[in-house]
């Protein structure tokens, strides 16, 4: 890793003692170990619980998400990581029976306090879906969207210069300059996704959230954007679900696992792959399950 | 024996044989080890014996149905004697109807001539060897097919497919008769219009300015000689279907993004359905709601104003078509814009779009292929609408494109042209046919446009 973010070495709470292998049962009252919480934290959660009608699907997680650091989410299927991503940007305000508990900050302030636009915080906290998106419109429109609606080009030169910067960052550029008024919809599935990061960045988000962005692609198309997962976090603080390890073991500085609702472990991604701190974490990547 | 009773003994043989297939396979079955020893289950072996049975006789019946008639007819003709014989093909239906009225006792037979007489009970006599030969035929036939479909069952034989075949024929058959149907109209109204624009000339009638389709049926007669221009017509029941479309259109698109996007699912499931309803009002009821209830409203309202409003007035039957059409689109527009992908609604709330935003610059045009398709059958529909306009827009028909004035459409003047005794060689009844046929070309025309649009924008976010 280039540039490993800043953590310190607090600890939560209360760390528990290590239970034997065999014993994978995780109680009520587990508590995170490992490195949960930054200095320079752009997004601080706080005993941040997730609910599904009477279902929950999130329970108790705190951790800090560092001015640009990637940090991956990894554990497997149902475990809650996607849900937590969501609540990131206040996304399951569009599901009706989900309800949110707990504090979500984003520098310093409560994104779930009524005072808040959930607009404006969308476009400040953007987002990267597991299936690429595309809308059904130009290339250069889908890039032109988010702008558009929030007024952030005056002339069309301004707005032109925004989806070639856009592009570029998103290095389609090249492959799309000379088709930009054609579908996006036509492009190939790596494309359509570097489209809707394209997109993502065109307003200028400061977070970046990216639900298992290379679920849907071949392992070139992964490649590519594994890179630009690396360009962006120059620029923007990126979280990042996945069920590959190895992916989030490529690109991350921080990996987070989460199990059956609950954060397990946080740490620098070499440490959480090399020697994890619990055995659930180390269960997992080791393939014991998942 | 009477045609139904003849099939319904078929039928009856059909099920007789259906038990027998299925009962001797069940019999072959059990000395072997149970029905999974058979081919196929015991119903096909059973439906096999049962098609064998009943298909054959069902077609030649329906055939003989056919044909027997024309046939009958032509033998009484030909040995019919010859200071009776038809000249020419009136002579020779008006005949042929005196004959049958006579054989079937419809007509009195005192004072006939003999050799009238002579030739209706020889009718009689081959309609009874006709019904006698059918019967006898089918039956044969029947039982036939009932042995032979019995003794191919085999534990080898290979039921399924044969009936799985058949019964895809059948479907087959199903589809043809909706499409030879339509042919059918088409043909007639075609034929008839033909013989219209012999005596109107088909530039006449489609350019022509002027529709006024009285003329004197004696020679005698004080009377205009009958103008037939059926532009007027036109731009009255496009006039009508502009001011309906112009109250559904929005409206019904409306509503179905209310209720696709923003009603919750209990408000969704009940105004839905109570949406819907309007499409099962009859239409002669709103006829008489746009008569009696809008048409006064709308000239009290208009008079307030100084207008000067007709009491049968195009906005009045227009508006409640409008109406009656809403679920139509509501409808279609609201199974659209639900099937556009979660994914779409996600990408564009993700990126700081309000609902309305979303629903405007990405849900609209992602549907709009689905929403234009509604819209074009909801046309044709409007287009189509008779009662209302009949009963709320008048029968003068003005060149206007004031909907404040009364105008009359294309179905209305089909209505009025073939209601009540009608000649049916004068243009003036022909002329009704004339129209449905430019009708039926509008509407296939839009339909088509229709189809053409939904298919090819089909699919274009996945």
């Amino acid at each position: 890793m280039t540039q490993a973010a800043p953590v310190t070495k607090k600890k939560p709470v209360s760390k528990t003692t290590p239970k034997p292998m065999q014993n994978l049962e995780i109680t009520d009252h587990q508590a995170t170990v490992g490195k949960c919480f930054a200095d320079n934290a752009k997004m601080t959660m706080r005993n941040v619980n997730v609910f599904y009608d009477d279902k929950q699907a999130i329970h108790d997680v705190s951790i800090d998400i560092a001015k640009n650091e990637v940090i991956a989410m990894i554990g497997p299927s149902g475990c809650g990581k996607s849900t937590f991503l969501r609540s990131l940007n206040r996304m399951n305000d569009t599901v009706d029976i989900c309800r949110v508990e707990g504090q979500i900050c984003m520098d310093g302030e409560d994104l779930y306090s009524p005072k808040l636009d959930v607009v404006e915080l969308r476009a400040r906290v953007g987002m990267v879906f597991q299936k690429p998106n595309p809308f059904p419109k130009s290339i250069y429109e889908n890039v032109a969207y988010g702008p558009k609606i929030h007024g952030l080009a005056d002339t069309r030169v301004d707005l032109d210069e925004i989806v070639e910067n856009s592009l570029r960052k998103a290095s389609l550029w090249e492959e799309v300059k000379e088709r930009l008024h054609q579908a996006g919809t036509g492009l190939s599935g790596g494309q359509q996704q570097r489209l809707c990061i394209a997109r993502a960045i065109a307003v200028s988000p400061e977070v970046i959230l990216m639900d298992e962005p290379c679920s849907a692609l071949d392992p070139i198309a992964t490649a590519r954007i594994e890179e630009l997962i690396e360009e962006l976090s120059q620029n923007f603080t990126i979280a990042i679900v996945t069920h590959s390890m190895q992916q989030a073991a490529r690109v991350s500085h921080r990996t987070a696992y989460f199990h059956l609702g609950r954060l397990i472990e946080v740490n620098p991604t070499e440490q959480v792959f090399t020697m994890p701190e619990h055995q659930l974490t180390e269960a997992y990547i080791t393939g014991r399950f998942g | 024996m009477q045609a139904t009773n003849i099939l319904i003994l078929i039928l009856g043989l059909g099920a007789f044989a259906f038990f027998l297939g299925r009962g001797r396979s069940l019999a072959l079955a059990k000395p072997l080890g149970g029905i999974r020893k058979l081919h196929s289950l015991p119903s096909y072996y059973g439906l096999h014996a049962a098609l064998w049975c009943a298909l054959p006789s069902l077609v030649l019946l329906f055939l003989w149905i056919m044909f027997d008639d024309p046939l009958i007819n032509s033998i009484v003709i030909e040995s019919v004697a010859a200071d009776i014989a038809p000249t020419d093909t009136a002579s020779y239906n008006l005949l042929i109807n005196k004959i049958a009225n006579l054989a079937d006792g419809i007509l009195p037979r005192k004072g006939e001539s003999a050799a009238l007489i002579a030739a209706a009970d020889h009718m009689s006599s081959l309609r009874v060897i006709s019904r006698w030969a059918l019967t006898a035929l089918l039956l044969t036939i029947s039982l036939l097919g009932l042995l032979w479909g019995w003794s191919r069952i085999s534990a080898s034989f290979r039921a399924r497919p044969v009936v799985e075949k058949v019964m895809q024929n059948i479907l087959l058959a199903c589809a043809c008769l909706a499409i030879f149907t339509t042919l059918g109209i088409v043909l007639s109204v075609m034929f008839e219009s033909i013989q219209f624009f012999r005596s109107v000339p088909i530039f006449d009638f489609v350019f022509g300015l002027e529709w006024s389709p009285q003329t004197a049926i004696r020679e005698d007669q004080v009377g205009s000689s009958g103008s037939f221009g059926a532009v007027p017509l036109f731009v009255g029941t496009l006039l009508v279907s502009a001011v309906a479309m112009f109250v559904a259109v929005p409206v019904g698109l409306m509503s179905a993004i209310y209720l696709a996007e923003y009603a919750s699912k209990s408000v969704r499931t009940y105004a839905k359905p109570a949406l819907e309803i309007l499409a099962g009002i009859p239409t002669v009821v709103y006829g008489f709601f746009a008569a009696l209830t809008v048409a006064p409203f709308l000239r009290d309202l208009g008079a307030s104003f100084g207008l000067s409003v007709s009491s049968e007035s195009a906005l009045a039957a227009g508006g409640v078509m409008g109406v009656m059409i809403i679920p139509f689109i509501s409808s279609l527009a609201d199974d659209v814009i639900t099937a556009v992908p979660q994914s779409m609604r996600d990408g564009s709330l993700a990126m700081g779009a309000t609902q309305s935003e979303t629903v405007r610059r990405v849900i609209i045009p992602a549907a709009l292929p689905g929403i234009v398709g509604g819209v074009m059958l909801a046309i044709s529909r409007a287009i189509g609408e008779t009662m209302i306009v009949v009963m709320a827009a008048g029968m003068a028909a003005k060149l206007t494109a004031n909907p404040l004035e009364s105008v009359t459409t294309v179905t209305v003047q089909i209505v009025t042209l073939l209601t009540g005794d009608q000649e049916f060689d004068s243009p003036k009844t022909l002329a009704a046919f004339a129209l449905g046929l430019m009708l039926f070309t509008v509407t296939l025309l839009l339909n088509i446009f229709a189809l053409h649009i939904v298919k090819k924008y089909r699919e274009q976010y996945d």
